[in-house]
């Protein structure tokens, strides 16, 4: 029998990216994964936290470890997500003992997507055809927290048709973080000014990165600018079998 | 919200300037890549290690800071010199000027402290008809110019030559010089007059030794040796968390600091400054003093979480990869002096 996986469809991708969580599930099935989707999940609490709203955000963070308790994995599309889940969830029970056991029980078995294929799966090849030239972008907490760095560079590398380019300033933020976008919008403006200008050099057809949140923020401003610049989150060129990569 | 909304006009201006952000990226961006060149594991391959036994001997220090700064001013006043305790930038101002009262001291030079910025001790000195001068090079300049640090390690790194081309013939009265090198000559020449009238000099600190009552300071360009051995008085104005136990433990802040902070193995002078010029020595002051500043330090201490705040060795590392950073334009549009873990970015 297929092993199991529960995937968590992040905020952003539930509203506004939806083909980029279809596309994981469709990944995980392909590799050999039964992929079960619980209905009752909704967010990490990521926003409260950093906003600084530790009661707010253990309601929701609550409801995600009891929603996902018993669950085999937990697989993520987003890198600043499943750090929230397995780094920060905790943080916010230091003086809870029982919920405190809960968060650390769990934390083993939450997977950012790329680092579950390369390091569960164990799989680089996902048998994905994309025709053309990308290149990666390291969001900060996939990077930083995560230390994912060269997984989504080897599982690109086996698609066929895509040839990788790195870009001058990979590691460097996009300028999202979350609300900061919304507090000093000119300040975030002008970083994914200074990310997009990197892009460009390279001559990639498309910004590929684990997290949808720093793909909108480079999306506003590639399409303000009118640029010829896809923006694709990784599970989406790995789902692509040919046919859509035609464009 | 209030404090955010006006910042966002003065962000504009900089924003926009393509050629001060192609200055602050060239430079940062020369800092970060000399950085991992020096801390490479074929290089240095213990590099995390001592950064774990920094970390280590900082926690030490500033969990048992009571105790280090008691020893520390018993081993300053065994050597002649004097500790003075002072709780905010008042209190430092207040012995400054009386100091300088008693004196009849006019010129003060000053060698680059972060710490003086943060009570904006050169203001209150002019205030008072002092006439502080600022001898790093790169704060020279910014003073010249009536600015702020843009950067803790390299003052003003956000500047170019031909602004310092500008700056030099406007108030100096000179033939413009676009030439680095040679601009440096014309600071030179200026100060050395300065550092000859100066009756006190001023210096920071990078760490105060409990164990010997020494005062470190690491530095390139030689002004900070002069500044605290020409004049004949020497106040150092330091943090109370710059103490480190022993002298001993220097050799590991000083392997990373140097590479941290410019890339540099060790700077060009590292000086260990030990109390008042005694019996048959030809250098140094004849009265030194350390003066050790509070200035909300202790509240930062109560609190378990924001203490290792002050375990940071101010490379300014973090804010050569800072994004966020690396957009600004200097440093008084964001309120504090001081970016990065001790401070407000």
């Amino acid at each position: 029998m297929a092993k199991r996986v529960s995937i968590f469809v992040t905020c952003l991708i539930d509203q506004l990216f939806p083909k980029a969580g279809m596309a994981m599930a469709e990944v995980l099935e392909r590799v050999g994964y039964e992929v079960e989707f619980r209905e009752e999940q909704t967010c990490c609490g990521q926003p409260a936290f950093n906003s600084g709203f530790r009661d707010e955000a253990r309601t929701v963070a609550g409801h995600f470890l009891r929603v996902f308790e018993d669950a085999e994995y937990v697989v993520i599309p987003s890198g600043s997500c499943t750090s929230m889940c397995s780094h920060h969830i905790a943080e916010l029970y230091r003086d809870d003992p029982p919920m405190l056991a809960k968060a650390h029980a769990l934390e083993p078995r939450i997977w950012e997507f790329s680092r579950f294929l390369t390091e569960v799966a164990k799989v680089e090849d996902v048998g994905a055809v994309w025709k053309g030239k990308v290149t990666y972008h390291d969001s900060c907490h996939a990077l930083r927290e995560l230390g994912v760095k060269d997984g989504p560079r080897r599982l690109l590398s086996h698609v066929r048709g895509l040839e990788l380019v790195e870009m001058d300033k990979a590691e460097e933020c996009c300028g999202f973080g979350g609300t900061f976008s919304v507090k000093f919008a000119e300040l975030s403006g002008a970083m994914a000014r200074t990310k997009i200008a990197s892009i460009q050099r390279t001559g990639a057809d498309a910004v590929v990165s684990v997290d949808s949140s720093c793909l909108m923020q480079l999306e506003g401003t590639i399409r303000r600018d009118g640029l010829p610049i896809r923006v694709l989150h990784l599970a989406e060129v790995l789902a692509s079998t040919g046919a859509e990569a035609a464009q | 919200m209030k404090e955010i909304s006006a910042i966002q006009p003065q962000l504009q201006p900089a924003l926009g300037d393509q050629k001060l952000q192609l200055a602050i990226y060239t430079a940062t961006g020369r800092l970060v890549d000399k950085r991992k060149s020096t801390v490479a594991s074929d290089v240095l391959p213990d590099y995390q290690e001592l950064r774990q036994q920094a970390n280590a001997i900082k926690r030490h220090a500033i969990d048992h800071l009571d105790h280090y700064l008691e020893e520390f001013e018993r081993n300053v006043e065994a050597r002649g010199g004097k500790v003075i305790w002072c709780r905010d930038g008042k209190d430092v101002v207040d012995f400054v000027l009386s100091l300088a009262k008693r004196r009849q001291s006019k010129v003060i030079v000053k060698s680059k402290s972060m710490t003086t910025e943060e009570i904006h001790l050169n203001d209150h000195l002019e205030e008072h008809g002092l006439e502080p001068v600022e001898t790093d090079l790169g704060e020279y300049i910014l003073q010249l110019a009536h600015e702020k640090p843009y950067h803790i390690v390299a003052p003003a790194l956000h500047m170019t030559r031909y602004q310092v081309a500008d700056l030099f013939e406007g108030k100096l009265n000179l033939p413009r010089e676009e030439v680095p090198e040679k601009q440096t000559q014309i600071a030179r020449t200026v100060l050395r007059q300065k550092f000859l009238e100066a009756d006190i000099g001023i210096s920071g600190a990078n760490f105060l030794l409990a164990d010997s009552g020494s005062v470190v300071i690491v530095e390139n360009e030689g002004n900070a040796r002069l500044s605290t051995t020409a004049p004949k008085v020497h106040i150092t104005v330091a943090g109370m968390e710059k103490i480190i136990p022993r002298a001993q433990d220097l050799a590991t802040f000083l392997k990373l600091l140097g590479r941290s902070g410019t890339g540099q193995p060790l700077t060009v002078y590292t000086s260990i400054l030990s109390g008042p010029r005694r019996g048959t020595e030809i250098d140094g002051p004849e009265e030194f003093y350390v003066v050790i500043l509070d200035n909300g330090r202790t509240k930062v201490l109560e609190d378990a979480d924001k203490r290792q705040a002050l375990f940071c060795i101010r490379c300014g590392a973090c804010l050569n990869i800072c994004p966020v950073y690396r957009k600004h334009r200097r440093a008084h549009i964001i309120r504090g002096c001081i970016r990065g873990p001790s401070g407000r970015s």
